[in-house]
């Protein structure tokens, strides 16, 4: 695994965006002009300098950012859980009341960026100093570690006990004020940094992360790929900003009333009200879809091709046109792209006895360009053997037969035999959830189909297929 | 030429040149070698031509970089924002958490939607990966990998299988099974092999076709039924945390994003990178592509989500205010694109207004990091996983 130095940078990288940024906001916090205005606190019979309350750092926050109280609470306890301001009447208890309650800014000694990770030496002459002062009555997780570092680091004790002592010694002769201040801002340190059990550890960051890879060599070869991309980028055709963005803009107003988060779908949102309704008319053996559903086939060619009744309300134009063959022929060469390697030599064989081999029965209209490079890609069949084929016939559906049957009765017949749903009422009383319905597992379905003997990759027309359509 | 300092781990005959020093263990092409310092050098300066250095070949890439960000400044005539001025802005947003899931012993670390719209696969940092069915809050299925930080995992196209890995450096394929006697994981399949965690998986459109990201800085494509490399795709510098693929017509781009602080754009058929976005402050969590396929959004450990746009070449929006101090971990696009979703490290999300670039909500609910956020696939909620041990679903 790694190395103790490696893992201590490698860690220390990641925290450091956030952290200065805290920081930033922490000093800012503390400017004489604009910061917080502190004062002396009185903490039972000492006054503690420079302190403020929690409402004083609630308000700060709201005015700073202009952001609403809950965030601000939000950030506010931040700072305290990470150490950065401290409480002086609860020590233990890092949260934030937004009250009088005093906290304190910690001292940038004991800041995460500057001391991290805490030293287990130093824990240990912390631990020794509350021992010596407490006269053995530490409490009970804190006893657990010094008896654990004491096992551990049992050949430097004593040193520790010897800067313990040495460390209680100077403070005494510091002013009570002082020697108070520096206890809690120590305090507050161990407590985000050896948190006692059952408090959120706030310095858990998940697995290694690194920068650079050793795997990857920055050599010759990777500068020279480096600038070959770079070349190639600067070549590139680029398009306007203003039309890229109008797109999105158009993009956004055409689907907004099919996003249901936007604007809410009919009958109602099956999460919010319970009602499974919205679910069950849009699946996909319907026989009478949603109006919303149809008009979304007008948007892209991809659209009605990835909704199954699309496809099939398609295919039905298409057998009146004579031309169903295209739709198949994109089909099984969608089938061999996505499918098992190993039946990717029969498909292809399938794909030409049906639909390109001369006199075929389905046979289909591909340039001849086209179907010379493809047949001589038939040769040693892999899996995009077939792309090119399949774009030519893409679009020529798209560009003439796709247009030709949104203008036609078909498709019209059926906008306007399509339903729109009625909205569903909110329940009357808000407590009482409506019965909620489990739904069979698709894993149910298939597993039937399997027992019968079909295979999982069937004809995406089926209703319980998944692996061509995409919904 | 001055030897930098490195960490050596062993000491030994180098491969090179036989002779007894302390080695440098690097990879070349996920192949492990043991090279004393003095080849490794000689290796980097192969290739060079008379007067070259690498210095020289990293000043030249500089360079290209600098006059490419020129380019692309020339054709940026207008900014988003001014462009969504006509746009009515947003009323009042309220969404909340309409489900918990409990269940989970450890932190969620990543979760998927089923194609059937309620169904959801998570896994966890001790190795449980549970199938849920989000509306009546049950689970349906769990299966214990023999690793921890399972830190992804992926729904099947057919609703019948699940991928998940992480710290085991694989990616296994678990088919569903309904029969309460049989244990899923005796049918574990290894598809994905990798030489450092695996940070992202996604199923292409199929079952068959798995995608996936490491912090070995590569991404791969595997064949599931064989286990088969079939592309590899090289060009992060660092660890890649996060894939997405393209939902466009020709379905055959996917796009990365990793510590190097780069969004890379890959052709799945030539594993070339075709696009490159360098512009983040530091590393990069999570990408998704906008519904249309023409542009993606990222978000990163600088506190910023940022929007690049692939036919533009650039970066054309970023999502950020002074407020926020902690990193982006996990972005999804609402399903008409107008709604960015970003849970962020400090236990919040902020729901963004993509067009207008302002923050329309910030959800709090959450106990610890927000790891994942998913929307569901015909955009009724979105699902939150984080390390709180639960997922929330919100709508």
């Amino acid at each position: 695994m790694t190395i103790k130095t490696l893992s201590q940078h490698g860690v220390q990288r990641q925290q450091m965006p956030c952290l200065t940024k805290m920081e930033r906001m922490i000093i800012s916090m503390q400017d004489p002009d604009m910061g917080i205005k502190l004062r002396n606190q009185r903490l039972l019979i000492t006054v503690i300098p420079h302190a403020m309350t929690g409402a004083d750092i609630f308000e700060w926050l709201i005015k700073k950012f202009s952001i609403s109280d809950e965030e601000a609470l939000h950030i506010g306890q931040i700072f305290v859980k990470y150490g950065y301001i401290y409480p002086l009447k609860e020590p233990r208890n890092l949260i934030l009341k937004v009250d009088n309650s005093p906290y304190r800014f910690q001292t940038p000694y004991y800041w995460m960026s500057t001391r991290w990770p805490a030293s287990e030496l130093d824990y240990a002459i912390y631990l020794a100093k509350k021992n010596i002062r407490k006269q053995g009555e530490l409490i009970e997780y804190e006893k657990e570690c010094y008896n654990a570092l004491h096992k551990r680091i049992n050949h430097t004790w004593d040193f520790v006990v010897m800067q313990a002592r040495e460390q209680l010694r100077a403070s005494k002769q510091r002013r009570k004020a002082d020697r108070i201040v520096l206890e809690c801002q120590e305090q507050a340190y161990w407590l985000v940094n050896r948190p006692p059990p059952g408090t959120l550890d706030n310095i858990d960051h998940g697995p290694e992360r690194r920068t650079t890879n050793t795997r990857v060599q920055l050599n010759a070869d990777f500068y020279k790929k480096e600038i070959e991309h770079n070349r190639i980028s600067l070549a590139r055709n680029r398009v306007k900003s203003s039309i890229c963005l109008e797109s999105y803009v158009k993009y956004c107003e055409q689907y907004q009333p099919h996003d249901p988060i936007m604007q809410g779908c009919l009958p109602s949102n099956p999460w919010i009200t319970d009602d499974i309704m919205f679910w069950n008319m849009n699946c996909e053996t319907v026989s009478v879809p949603t109006k919303l559903r149809v008009e979304r086939w007008s948007f892209s060619f991809m659209e009605l091709l990835s909704d199954p009744v699309g496809r099939k309300e398609f295919l039905t134009y298409l057998e009146k046109e004579f031309s169903a063959e295209n739709l198949c022929f994109w089909q099984a060469c969608e089938d061999v792209r996505h499918g098992e390697t190993s039946k990717i030599p029969g498909k292809v064989d399938e794909v030409y006895k049906q639909f390109l081999a001369p006199g075929a029965s389905r046979w289909v209209n591909i340039d001849s360009k086209t179907m010379e490079k493809t047949l001589e890609g038939f040769k040693r069949p892999h899996r995009f053997v077939l792309d090119d084929a399949q774009m030519h016939i893409y679009f020529l559906m798209k560009k003439d037969s796709y247009p030709r049957y949104l203008k036609s009765d078909l498709y019209k017949n059926l906008l306007a035999r399509a339903v729109v749903p009625q909205e569903t009422k909110k329940s009357v009383l808000p407590f009482i959830h409506r019965q909620r319905h489990s739904s069979p597992s698709p894993a149910l379905a298939t597993q039937a189909a399997e027992d019968d003997g079909k295979t999982k990759n069937s004809n995406s027309f089926k209703s319980n297929s998944g692996t061509a359509s995409r919904l | 030429m001055c030897d930098q300092t490195f960490l050596a781990i062993t000491f030994g005959p180098c491969d090179n040149c036989s002779q007894n020093k302390p080695l440098m263990n690097i990879y070349l092409k996920n192949e492990p070698i043991n090279y004393c310092s003095l080849c490794v050098e000689l290796m980097a300066c192969q290739g060079l031509a008379k007067g070259e250095t690498t210095n020289t070949l990293k000043a030249e890439s500089e360079s290209l970089k600098a006059k490419l960000e020129e380019e692309r400044a020339k054709l940026h005539d207008v900014e988003l924002h001014q462009v969504a001025e006509k746009i009515e802005a947003l009323g009042q947003f309220v969404m909340k958490t309409r489900r918990t899931l409990k269940g989970h012993g450890n932190k969620v670390l990543c979760m998927d939607w089923c194609r059937d719209k309620r169904r959801i696969v998570s896994s966890s940092q001790d190795g449980k990966v549970i199938v849920w069915d989000a509306y009546t809050t049950n689970k349906e299925h769990a299966v214990t990998m023999p690793c921890t930080w399972v830190m992804a995992c992926a729904y099947a196209p057919s609703g019948c299988a699940v991928a998940c890995g992480g710290l085991d450096n694989k990616c296994s394929v678990y088919p569903l099974s309904l029969d309460k006697n049989e244990n899923l994981a005796a049918k574990k399949k290894s598809v994905a092999m990798h030489t450092n965690y695996l940070s992202s998986c996604s199923f292409t459109n199929s079952d068959m076709q798995i995608l996936t990201s490491s912090g070995d800085g590569t991404c791969a494509l595997w064949d599931v039924e064989s286990g088969q490399l079939l592309q590899s795709f090289h060009g992060h510098s660092a660890d890649v945390l996060s894939l997405h693929l393209a939902p466009s017509e020709t379905g055959n781009t996917f796009v990365s994003g990793g510590c190097d602080k780069k969004a890379n754009v890959w052709d799945m058929r030539s594993g070339q990178n075709v696009q490159s976005f360098e512009t983040h402050e530091s590393d990069i969590n999570s990408v998704k592509y906008y519904p249309s396929g023409d542009a993606f959004a990222t978000g990163s450990d600088d506190a910023t989500c940022r929007l690049y746009d692939l036919r533009a070449d650039r970066e054309v929006a970023i999502y950020s205010r002074d407020s926020i101090i902690f990193g982006a971990s996990s972005v999804d696009f609402s399903l008409s694109g107008r709604l960015l979703f970003a849970g962020y490290n400090d236990y919040s999300i902020n729901v963004w207004d993509v067009l207008k670039g302002t923050r329309v909500a910030i959800l709090f609910g959450h106990e610890n990091r927000v790891s994942t956020v998913r929307v569901s696939p015909d955009g009724t909620a979105f699902c939150s996983g984080s390390w709180d041990n639960t997922l929330r679903i919100w709508a």
